[in-house]
């Protein structure tokens, strides 16, 4: 997994509450058997007139110029500014795949779906809970201003505006470590196989039809 | 000290705990098909790593498997490259597989309780945010994604953080007609689709006893369009009697042993919960979705609403956009809305209790003209043969509906079964989402029976008014 440390970048707002990751990527795209390549096709149905379909070449589909992504001033963006419940509904991790593929790393809306909000720490991607004033007045500054950056440190814990406002965010110290070094905890939980091994054992005493 | 449900079951689950208040949680059973664990299976051979404990999960492909046409297999190539996966990732690692062809076969949710994969007071996972349908045994399920169905193969354990807990009380006598369905719809309309995020969620109550195990699971189903992980409902009779003599079930002096285990899987008469929500089981009415999120829902006697009574300005927005998609206006009548499509099937309706009520409402009745597809999608082989074996294929198919093979078919369109541009369905699925069940296509969520009935009328009507 990348790590994520600090990040100052380009700003796309996407003002809608309650985006499933169905809208983020759509059901046809889920039949790749890979992790890579997902990023044309982030959000297919509302940057494109056509339907995608898997493996296109998207460089000629017509697009909805008044979608957000397909704006000449948010091209190169990577950090998302969202509105609450981003990423509710199913738990595909194909959604934060096509995230972190088509640039963005940093996600900050005033709340996530919990499913969604863990992907994107297995993949290098950092959620950020900000309280809902202060998403309101990151939504104004990045559409009043054009090329409006954020500075996003993950070890202060803070977003900081051009103007030099800083914002603190809470994030767990186990994600925050892992993500700071690009950490893949399957690794880590291995070194507590003897743990698991000793809780086993135990379990298969008090409730051994669950090891049948 | 007085626990709840879910802290009963978390406890035994607890291998170790971190620093930060996180813990190494043992995970019972997972569930797998071939949507979310491809990327999982490629993970662990790059990385060299088995499965902990191989007979820890097992696996059924749903997602894209074709409801019709059989004998040519999946003509969709790629999807037929990801069931191929399945099959022989299954193979490779020794895991158990209900693959196409097998009665057994079906929806993940509905193959688990049905062959006693799950068991009350399991911890159970699946790369699949459905997975809370398992809450109806009184074991907590959730839905994680595919690096985390990667770490449960590698390690049988996942690192969480215990969530709140929330009981959810539905007191009374639901009124007839009203099911499981419903009532998720109604506390969803009350409390969000964000309203259980952070939250585990119980349902108790008078009402909730007195559901059947199929309408527990069809409302433990939706928790997560309330925005809960996971769903319980304490462990009775209906629970016990429902696990007797599964295939995977235990027998003899071991079910002894697990009965009077399970039978302690309820919350404690005095514990505390960080939320509580009391509503009355005699206000709901049979519910039907509008709009493009779960919780726009309103009773089948009401319209849609104004904009002028939205909360805010962000709700506004989503209203007015929701009203777009959907092509209503506001103040419109539900039951002057017509349909063209109807789907009964999918994870949260699609198990035989499920089947009867639809079949109830359509015998001896024709789907109306101007219907151009209905189809009734069971929720395995097994809720097939058993559909069949009562003649409830023949009620279907006589009304005109089409009689399916078992998969998750037209609840997200992955296979061929879709709505296309402007098509209005209603569905007995679980999600209302822009382009879930097609690109431009509108759903309606509802139960079996209104589902049934709009078929037959051609448009959202009152059941409590047929006959």
């Amino acid at each position: 997994m990348q790590a994520f440390t600090r990040l100052n970048g380009l700003v796309v707002p996407l003002d809608r509450a309650n985006v499933d990751t169905d809208a983020i990527i759509p059901k046809q795209f889920l039949k790749s058997i890979k992790r890579t390549g997902y990023g044309p096709f982030l959000f297919d149905e509302w940057r494109y007139e056509d339907v995608g379909q898997p493996e296109m070449d998207c460089s000629n589909r017509p697009i909805r110029k008044d979608f957000v992504l397909n704006q000449p001033r948010y091209q190169g963006a990577e950090i998302m500014l969202a509105r609450e419940n981003f990423g509710c509904g199913s738990s595909r991790e194909h959604a934060p795949w096509a995230i972190l593929d088509y640039g963005i790393s940093c996600i900050i809306a005033p709340s996530f779906a919990d499913i969604f909000y863990n992907n994107c720490f297995k993949n290098g991607i950092l959620p950020v809970v900000l309280k809902d004033e202060e998403v309101d007045l990151l939504f104004s500054e990045t559409q009043s201003q054009e090329g409006y950056k954020l500075d996003v440190d993950l070890e202060a814990q803070t977003v900081t505006t051009p103007s030099g406002q800083v914002f603190t965010f809470e994030v767990d110290d186990f994600r925050k470590h892992c993500l700071l070094n690009g950490l893949d905890d399957i690794g880590l939980t291995l070194q507590q196989a003897d743990k698991i091994k000793a809780y086993e054992e135990r379990r298969k005493q008090e409730a051994p039809w669950l090891f049948a | 000290m007085a626990k709840t449900l879910f802290e009963k079951v978390w406890q035994q689950h607890v291998v170790s705990e971190n620093d930060d208040g996180s813990v190494l949680l043992y995970i019972d059973r997972q569930l797998v098909h071939e949507v979310t664990s491809p990327q999982a299976f490629e993970g662990l051979r790059i990385a060299g790593r088995k499965p902990w404990r191989v007979n820890a999960s097992v696996a059924t492909p749903d997602h894209n498997v074709p409801t019709t046409g059989l004998e040519h297999g999946i003509t969709d190539p790629v999807a037929k490259t990801q069931v191929q996966a399945l099959d022989s990732n299954c193979d490779e690692f020794g895991i158990t597989e209900f693959k196409m062809g097998d009665k057994r076969q079906g929806i993940v949710h509905v193959v688990g309780p049905e062959q006693g994969l799950v068991l009350p007071g399991m911890t159970v996972v699946c790369g699949d945010s459905h997975t809370s349908t398992h809450g109806a045994l009184a074991a907590i399920a959730m839905g994680i994604g595919t690096s985390e169905v990667e770490h449960v193969l590698a390690t049988q354990t996942l690192i969480q953080k215990k969530p709140k807990v929330m009981r959810i009380n539905v007191e009374g006598e639901l009124p007839v007609g009203i099911t499981g369905k419903d009532v998720a719809l109604y506390i969803i309309g009350e409390i969000g689709t964000a309203g259980g995020t952070g939250y585990a969620i119980e349902f108790a109550g008078s009402a909730i006893r007195a559901l059947s195990m199929e309408g527990r699971m069809s409302l433990c189903n939706m928790t997560i369009e309330a925005g809960a992980r996971c769903g319980m409902v304490a462990v009775d009779d209906k629970t016990i009697d429902y696990v007797k003599g599964r295939p995977y079930a235990p027998t003899g002096e071991m079910w002894d042993k697990a009965e009077a285990a399970w039978r302690d899987l309820h919350s404690d008469a005095d514990a505390v919960f960080d939320k509580e929500v009391h509503l009355n089981a005699a206000d709901i009415e049979p519910q039907v979705t509008w709009g493009t999120s779960p919780e726009m829902v309103v009773p089948i006697s009401a319209s849609t609403p104004s904009l002028d009574d939205a909360k805010d300005e962000v709700q506004r927005e989503g209203w007015s956009r929701a009203f777009a998609y959907m092509g209503l206006k506001e103040n419109t009548p539900m039951q002057s809305i017509a349909i063209d499509k109807v789907f009964i099937g999918s994870c949260t309706n699609a198990r035989i209790e499920d089947l009867r009520e639809a079949a109830a409402m359509v015998k001896g009745r024709k789907v109306a003209d101007h219907v151009k597809l209905t189809m009734v999608v069971p929720g395995s082989g097994l809720v097939k043969a058993q559909a069949e074996s009562e003649g409830l294929d023949k009620i279907f198919t006589d009304a005109g509906f089409e009689w399916r093979a078992p998969g998750c078919s037209m609840c997200l369109a992955m296979n061929a079964d879709r709505l296309e541009a402007g098509e209005r369905c209603a569905s007995t699925s679980n999600r209302n989402f822009e382009g879930r069940q097609g690109a431009g296509g509108r759903t309606h969520l509802v139960s079996p029976a209104m589902a049934a009935a709009a078929a037959i009328k051609g448009h959202f009507v009152d059941i409590r008014d047929w006959n």
